[in-house]
C-alpha cells in the first residue's frame, strides 16, 4: 500500500453523538482519480470532512504521503497540498475573484500565478474584477476548483461538483476534471451524478449509510445494475 | 429654531463625533464580523486609551509620545486579551462571549478607579491643537478641526489595512467565512489575535484622540460602547463601510438633535435606528444572515 498518496484506514466519525461513518477505509493512489459514490446520507460529504480535518474523526488514521493528518487542523492539511473543494462552494461572496484566488494563494509554497490559473479558466479571467456573488454557479465552482489549483494541491476532493449545474457546464467541468487527472493530480470526487463521475475516475467506492460497501472499476459497477439499484438507487 | 451659525458649528461638532465614533465602532465591528465575538469590552478600552494618554503626557508632556506609547500598550493589552480569554470563548454560545468580555469591562473599569480614583482627570490640548479657528462663516476650536482630519486619516489607513494587504484579505474573507478561510492553509485563529489586537487599538487610540477634549473619568466608555453597536447596527454587523458611514450618521443625528433639545439627541439615534430595523433589518451594508 506504500503507494498510496492518501490512505484512509477505519475511520469513524460522528456529529455530535450520531456516528455517521463507521470504519471507513480507502486509499487513493498517486495520479488516481477515484470517484466516492453512494446515496444521500450515506456519509460522502462527512468522509471528505474528515480526510480534510473540518470534522476530526474519533478514531483511525488517515495518511498523507505516509504522514499521519487526523486531527490536525484544516490549514495544516491544506499546507500539506491537500484540498477539499466544498459542495456549497464557499466562495467568498464580498471578494472579487481575483481577490478569491490570491486568498486561496497566500499560503501555498508553490503558488501557481493568476496568469496560469486563466489560461486554465479563460472564463475566470473575463470574471476577475466581479464579486463572487456575482457569479453563475457554473463560474462560482470553476473558482472553487481554481483555488485549489492555484495551491497547486496533490490531492483535490471534490465534493458534488456537478451538482445543480446545466448539462452544458457540467460537459465543461468533466472536461476540466479530465485535464486535471491527465496532469496527474490526484482527485478524490463524490457525486451524485453517476453517469459524469465515471467518465472521469479510475476506481470507484461505495458507501452506504456509513459502511463501505463496495469498490472496483467504473466497467465492474457498469456491469452489475444490481449493485447500482442496491446501493445508489439507480 | 436654532440660528445658522449654531447648526453649522453643531454639524461639525456631529463630523468630530462621527469620525470617532466611526473609528470605535469600525473596531467592534471588525472584531464582530470576523471572530462572531461582540465584545462588550471595548467601551472599557476606550476608556483604557484615554488614561494610558494621561499618563503619559502627564509624564512627559508630549502628545505624540502619548499616542505612540499608548497604542503600543493597547496592542499588548490586546494581545492578552485575546490569548488569555477571548479564545477560550470562541466555539461558546454568544451569551458566554458578551458576559465574558462584559465581565473583563468591569475588571479594567474597576482597576482604573482603584489606581486612579474616581475624579475626572484631564489631559491638555496639544500646543498645535489650541486656539480657534476663523473658518469665515464660524469659529472652530482647532484641535476639534485636527481631530476630524486626524480621524480620516486613521479610518483611511484603516481601510489601506482592510482592501489592500494580504491581512485585509483574510479579515474580509474570515468575515464571511472563517472555516474555508482555515481550509484554504491560512491559520484563521493567529488572523484572529491580528484582528482583536487591531480593533482593541482602534477603541484605545479613539480614547486617546478624544481625551484633550472630555473630563478623563473610568465610566467614559459606557456612553461611547452603546453608540456604537448602535452605529454597526445602522451600518451593518461585520462592514467596515457600514461602521464609517454609521458612524458619520449617528455623530450628525446626535450633534444636530443637540441644537433643538440636548434631551432627545439619544432618543432621536434609537428612533432612527428602530426605523432602519423595519426597513432594512441588516443595515445599510450588511447582508442577511452573516453574523
Amino acid at each position: 500500500m506504500s503507494t498510496s498518496l492518501l490512505e484512509v484506514e477505519k475511520i469513524n466519525s460522528f456529529y455530535g453523538d450520531s456516528h455517521i461513518l463507521f470504519d471507513v477505509s480507502l486509499s487513493v493512489g498517486r495520479n488516481e482519480v477515484v470517484a466516492l459514490l453512494g446515496r444521500n446520507g450515506a456519509g460522502k460529504t462527512t468522509t471528505l470532512r474528515s480526510i480534510m480535518g473540518v470534522l476530526a474523526p474519533r478514531s483511525g488514521t488517515i495518511l498523507l504521503d505516509g504522514t499521519p493528518i487526523q486531527g490536525r487542523p484544516p490549514f495544516e492539511i491544506a499546507r500539506r497540498g491537500l484540498q477539499l473543494v466544498p459542495e456549497e462552494r464557499a466562495i467568498f461572496g464580498q471578494l472579487t475573484v481575483e481577490e478569491n484566488l490570491r486568498l486561496a494563494a497566500l499560503t501555498a509554497p508553490k503558488a501557481w500565478s493568476l496568469d496560469r490559473i486563466y489560461e486554465f479558466f479563460p472564463r475566470l479571467k473575463e470574471r476577475r474584477r466581479s464579486g463572487g456573488r456575482q457569479l453563475s454557479g457554473g463560474e462560482q465552482q470553476m473558482l472553487a476548483i481554481a483555488r485549489a489549483l492555484i495551491r497547486d494541491a496533490q490531492v483535490i476532493l471534490l465534493d458534488e461538483p456537478f451538482e445543480g449545474l446545466a448539462p452544458l457546464i457540467v460537459r465543461d467541468l468533466v472536461r476540466v476534471s479530465r485535464d486535471l487527472a491527465a496532469q496527474g493530480r490526484t482527485i478524490l470526487v463524490v457525486e451524485q451524478n453517476v453517469v459524469a463521475a465515471l467518465s472521469f475516475a479510475d476506481r470507484v467506492y461505495i458507501l452506504n449509510n456509513g459502511h463501505m460497501v463496495w469498490q472496483g472499476t467504473p466497467a465492474g459497477l457498469r456491469a452489475d445494475p444490481s449493485l447500482m439499484k442496491a446501493h445508489l438507487g439507480i | 429654531m436654532p440660528s445658522a451659525p449654531l447648526l453649522l458649528s453643531q454639524a461639525f461638532n456631529g463630523l468630530a463625533l462621527g469620525t470617532l465614533l466611526a473609528l470605535v465602532a469600525s473596531g467592534l465591528t471588525i472584531i464582530l464580523g470576523t471572530l462572531g465575538v461582540l465584545n462588550f469590552a471595548h467601551g472599557a478600552l476606550f476608556m483604557l486609551g484615554a488614561y494610558a494618554m494621561y499618563v503619559v503626557t502627564a509624564q512627559t508632556g508630549s502628545y505624540f509620545l502619548g499616542i505612540l506609547v499608548g497604542a503600543v500598550f493597547m496592542l499588548v493589552v490586546g494581545v492578552v486579551l485575546e490569548r488569555g480569554l477571548v479564545r477560550l470563548f470562541y466555539g461558546r454560545p454568544h451569551e458566554d462571549q458578551i458576559l465574558v468580555t462584559f465581565g473583563a469591562g468591569i475588571v479594567i473599569v474597576e482597576a482604573v478607579r482603584a489606581i486612579f480614583g474616581a475624579n475626572t482627570q484631564s489631559v491638555p490640548t496639544p500646543s498645535w491643537g489650541q486656539g480657534i479657528v476663523q473658518l469665515g462663516f464660524l469659529f472652530y476650536p482647532t484641535y476639534r478641526l485636527e481631530l476630524i482630519g486626524i480621524v480620516a486619516a486613521l479610518l483611511f489607513a484603516l481601510y489601506l489595512i482592510l482592501y489592500r494587504t494580504s491581512i485585509g484579505l483574510v479579515v474580509r474573507a474570515g468575515i464571511e467565512d472563517a472555516r474555508m478561510v482555515g481550509i484554504l492553509g491560512i491559520n484563521v485563529r493567529r488572523a484572529f489575535l491580528l484582528v482583536f489586537a487591531i480593533g482593541v487599538v482602534a477603541a484605545g487610540v479613539s480614547g486617546m484622540l478624544y481625551a484633550p477634549i472630555v473630563s478623563v473619568e473610568p465610566d467614559m466608555g459606557s456612553s461611547f460602547l452603546v453608540e456604537a453597536f448602535v452605529v454597526i447596527v445602522i451600518g451593518g454587523l461585520g462592514s467596515y463601510p457600514g461602521a464609517v458611514l454609521g458612524g458619520l450618521i449617528a455623530g450628525e443625528i446626535i450633534s444636530i438633535t443637540s441644537a433643538f433639545n440636548a434631551a432627545y439627541s439619544e432618543v432621536m439615534l434609537y428612533a432612527v435606528m428602530a426605523l432602519l430595523l423595519v426597513l432594512r433589518p441588516q443595515g445599510l451594508f450588511g447582508s442577511e444572515g452573516r453574523v
